[in-house]
């Protein structure tokens, strides 16, 4: 984003410059052509070298992997590579065998059901919440600092107090529904094929809640208070208030929420490995954990990169959306 | 426009040399550490054992071994899991270690890809030790990594609820499952095993699917279906908890400390655990067979030490020598001792045994123990996902044990 608006204002500034210029070369007193061009070039210079930084920040960090994983994934990459450094160039061996795995249907609609999840349960609470705490009330603050805990925790912990109080037999949750009589057996959260998934779409929202409590209650804050005062002169209260004011005031916020949340939903790996594993039987597996499987467990590294090619390009069709969302945002 | 294209190619060649910069520079870094005439006085090593007790036991062989070799030891110790990715990186900017620890499963892998040294290269002697563990070290016929003591896995048992339910140790599959039927009420489970989706999952499953004539190459047979239905039939009558779908076996561990498991399926290297606790007493047998004239395979397992091809074959002569010591007698007795381990020669199982009565029953099973890549080799990983895959698809009732595994093996 940075570099693009960057590079447009470097291209114009030398534009406006040399009209000054032509302008100066009517002047009898101006300065020779030589001065000229090199306070240009100096010119251009700085600005280059205000650019490359960035430049180069993105290649090494963004252009190399991308790069290397494309390739990656048309060649026969194994263990044996990194010390011969050999890799045999298969086309699209890779991503025809991963494609035709039966595996891939499962995981795809895994990570359709788990974002598509994950996004609507965080979206829906983390707005209610944001709606709630705009309200002045003693503890506001703390209870919202309070929130942010989710976030804060290390995945790997979180996963790992999760595993232990969904557990079947001795989990905190059955427990405490046992003692409510709510249910008679244990609940098997993580280990029944029809529930997994479901847990494990929990436990995310869980962990998503206060990004998007975060953002959306920033974007409440902008909203002018005059507004309401005005719509409720008109009578638009509770309810009606929301939908006719907070809602379209909103659109802008809620679209960059829901974009880079489908984007961090679809890349989530910890949490899933550190709940099931992708088990049990596949039930919560998805194309990152597949992925993840396929380069570090079982060491096609090829196979992995082009299950994560496919993964990085859904990704980017949502990208395409947040830039377009943003932009519109800005233009409004 | 024009001008924008002019000013961009030298920036081009500006990115161009700076990411080519750390290139040249490990470039540089690889010719310096080549000369192999000078005298060796220092060796570095690396290994997964970062975790007292262990780290110490094998830190103070590996010094004592440096010492008799002349050299002093520049240890690494990892995390177990970021292993196998340390390796990989290193063998791709040629700094290996001159001694490496591996998992015995992942040794074929890595033989694979040339990093590794024969230790015949070295004469590092390679006699006496039981067949599973030389098959685990060997690929292509070369011994490239020796494990100075093994593990493996059995049947533990709690005394004291299997005496106060009139029940003996279970040693066929039928006396297992009333066993565990009898011993289920209330809380507690007749058994705990690990049925998770990784490769812990593959190993608990081993010993039955093997000792009753099943195999890795091909899953989908008769004898190995019978091995999946011993398993599933047990936790869909309830004597082992479904949880173990999703159980480590840490947490199978955990389950009978707690006394919710009469029995569980785990190794020696839980002994230091049960042992903290006074009040259980327990005792270990052999992983029950289908037939009672069935022999109990069980799986091998255990690290070995290799020598990475560094390309200084005075280090590396060096490094053999710690090699072949850390495996002397003397040293595997020692440190099968003090880790609750097994010796892997067979000359020394005997005394071991008699000496360490609570490791018996294991230093039995190291005898006919099979490695996991002893037949597959490199192709194991991928053989052992489909038997954890197919476990999981029948223990959850998706598929019969039989078609299971066809599945898997179809895949």
């Amino acid at each position: 984003m940075s570099l693009t608006t960057d590079v447009s204002r470097a291209k114009s500034r030398p534009g406006s410059e040399r009209t000054r210029g032509g302008e100066a070369g009517q002047d009898p007193q101006a300065t020779p052509t030589r001065g000229r061009r090199n306070r240009k070039t100096r010119e251009r210079v700085f600005q280059w070298l205000f650019l490359v930084p960035a430049v180069i920040y993105m290649a090494l960090f963004f252009g190399y992997p991308v790069v290397k994983n494309v390739v990656m994934s048309f060649q026969d990459y194994t263990t044996a590579t990194f010390f011969t450094g050999e890799a045999p160039w298969v086309g699209l061996a890779n991503y025809a065998k991963v494609l035709s795995s039966s595996l891939f249907s499962t995981s795809l609609l895994n990570t359709a059901l788990f974002t598509i999840g994950s996004i609507a349960g965080q979206f829906v609470i983390g707005l209610a919440l944001a709606v709630f705490f705009r309200r002045r009330f003693p503890l506001n603050g703390i209870l919202r600092s309070l929130l942010l805990l989710p976030w804060l925790l290390p995945l790997i912990v979180s996963s790992a107090v999760w595993r232990w109080i969904l557990d079947k037999d001795s989990g905190a949750l059955n427990r405490f529904l046992g003692q409510l009589h709510i249910v008679d057996t244990g609940i098997p959260w993580l280990t029944s094929t029809s529930l997994a998934l479901i847990a494990v779409v929990g436990v995310n929202i869980w962990i998503g809640i206060p990004f998007n409590l975060t953002i959306l209650y920033g974007g409440l804050q902008e909203i002018p208070d005059e507004l309401y005062e005005a719509g409720s002169l008109d009578g638009a209260t509770g309810w009606k208030s929301f939908r006719h004011i907070t809602w379209p005031m909103l659109r802008p916020v809620v679209n960059v929420v829901l974009v880079l949340g489908v984007v961090y939903t679809l890349k989530v790996l910890d949490i899933i490995l550190g709940l099931t594993n992708g088990g049990p039987a596949n039930s919560t597996q998805t194309i990152a954990t597949q992925s993840y499987r396929l380069s570090f467990q079982e060491f096609k590294f090829g196979e992995g990169a082009a299950l994560g090619d496919v993964l990085v390009i859904i990704s980017l069709v949502f990208a395409v959306l947040y830039l377009r969302a943003s932009r519109r945002s800005i233009d409004e | 426009m024009k001008s924008a294209i002019r000013t961009r190619r030298p920036l081009a060649l500006a990115v161009a040399a700076l990411l080519g910069l750390p290139l040249a520079v490990s470039g540089c870094g690889t010719t310096a550490s080549a000369s192999s005439t000078e005298a060796v006085k220092e060796i570095s090593v690396m290994d997964y054992y970062n975790n007292e007790p262990d780290k110490s036991f094998i830190g103070d062989a590996l010094t004592s071994c440096g010492t008799k070799a002349g050299v002093t030891i520049k240890r690494e110790t990892v995390p177990g899991k970021s292993l196998i990715s340390k390796v990989l990186q290193q063998s791709s900017s040629k700094t290996l270690p001159d001694v490496l620890m591996l998992d015995n499963p992942d040794l074929q892998q890595i033989a694979a890809t040339g990093a590794l040294a024969p230790l015949s290269d070295f004469n590092v002697s390679t006699t006496d030790f039981a067949s599973g563990v030389l098959s685990a070290g060997t690929y292509k016929d070369k011994v490239y990594g020796l494990a100075p003591t093994v593990n493996t896995i059995a049947l533990f048992y709690n005394k004291d609820i299997l005496d106060k339910a009139g029940v003996t140790p279970p040693t066929t599959w039928d006396e297992l499952k009333a066993a565990a039927t009898k011993l289920t009420s209330g809380e507690q489970y007749g058994l705990a095993f690990n049925a998770n989706p990784t490769y812990e999952g593959t190993w608990q499953f081993l010993p039955v699917m093997w000792s009753n004539g099943g195999d890795e190459k091909n899953i989908d047979t008769p004898q190995t279906a019978q091995a999946l239905q011993l398993w599933t039939d047990l936790v869909k009558d309830g004597s082992v908890s479904s949880s173990a779908l999703n159980w480590t076996q840490a947490d199978v561990k955990d389950q009978f400390m707690a006394g919710k498991a009469a029995m569980m399926v785990n190794g020696p290297w839980q002994i230091p655990a049960l042992d903290k606790n006074t009040a259980l007493h327990y005792g270990v047998v052999k992983i029950p067979v289908r037939d009672s004239s069935q022999t109990a395979v069980a799986p091998l397992g255990g690290e070995v030490w290799t020598v990475p091809q560094t390309g200084n074959k005075a280090r590396q002569a060096k490094a053999a020598e710690v090699v072949a010591c850390m495996n002397s007698d003397e040293n595997q007795l020692a440190m099968a001792k003090s880790r609750n381990t097994i010796p892997s020669k067979t000359s020394l199982a005997a005394k071991f045994a008699s000496e360490n009565p609570k490791l018996a029953t294991f230093t039995d099973l190291i005898k006919t123990a099979r490695a996991r890549t002893g037949e597959l080799g490199e192709g194991w990983p991928a053989q052992a996902t489909k038997i954890y895959t197919a476990i999981q698809t029948a223990l959850t009732g998706k598929a019969s044990p039989a078609d299971a595994l066809k599945q898997a093996q179809g895949q």
